[in-house]
């Protein structure tokens, strides 16, 4: 398992080539990239800082994965997040999981993601045409991570 | 008893305050605090605090980094963190 959190971009295919050689019984790589938009609520975006918990994120990224490990029959996952100041485009995260069948690699990739969204102490505030303002906790994520209990 | 206190996001921004020290008497009231007794407790302080640790705003709470409810018990030595929801991502 690798989890980071760096203010530097990262390299997704790097990350990626990892994953497919590290095993050769590897049969599927599933991959998310998040990134800056620069349209949000309807206002432009022109830059977002994101802001963490030193200390608890690393710990609670590690606790998602090992979830996904013990729910999903796959071989390993990469989670990258990054911090400080982005623009409009710059990446923000990368999931990626390999596994021998792409069934379990997309669901551990999206279940990860949707943990990160309301687990892993991250917060963003933007820079718009309107000012300054944190961004606000969305209830669709909190549906999303919920749907994982049902099944 | 003694705790350390983190503040996160709109919370540190609007409270002016990204960590503290706090030492509290060893009485009934501390060996039985919870994040909901110490969010209550810190909204004393005045408005601000008031608004923002028992207002409208969700705050979420963590004791040694890990994620808690309100009625999780804080001890002696404890790292205690209280943030808006998170929105990373």
């Amino acid at each position: 398992m690798t989890v980071r959190v760096q203010t530097e971009d990262f390299d997704t295919g790097f990350e990626i080539n990892q994953l497919r050689n590290a095993r050769k019984d590897t049969g599927a790589v599933v991959s998310f990239i998040g990134q800056v938009r620069d349209l949000n609520d309807g206002d432009t975006v022109s830059q977002l800082t994101l802001e963490h918990y030193q200390g608890m994120t690393e710990k609670a990224l590690e606790a998602i994965v090992n979830q996904a490990q013990s729910r999903w029959d796959i071989f390993d996952a990469v989670v990258i997040h990054r911090v400080g100041t982005l623009q409009p485009t710059d990446q923000i995260v990368l999931v990626a999981v390999s596994s021998a069948h792409r069934g379990e690699a997309f669901k551990a990739c999206e279940f990860i993601m949707d943990y990160l969204k309301t687990e892993a102490p991250f917060w963003k505030k933007e820079v718009t045409n309107q000012g300054e303002r944190w961004i606000e906790a969305k209830l669709t994520d909190d549906n999303a991570r919920e749907r994982w209990h049902e099944n | 008893m003694k705790i350390k206190i983190l503040y996160f996001a709109r919370l540190k921004e609007t409270l002016k305050f990204s960590t503290e020290d706090l030492e509290l008497q060893d009485d009934e009231f501390a060996r039985t605090l919870t994040i909901l007794k110490l969010k209550a407790y810190l909204a004393k302080r005045n408005d601000t605090w008031q608004q923002m640790l028992m207002g409208k705003l969700k705050v979420r709470g963590a004791i040694n980094h890990e994620l808690v409810d309100d009625n999780a018990t804080i001890a002696d030595g404890d790292e205690v963190a209280f943030f808006p929801p998170v929105t990373g991502g």
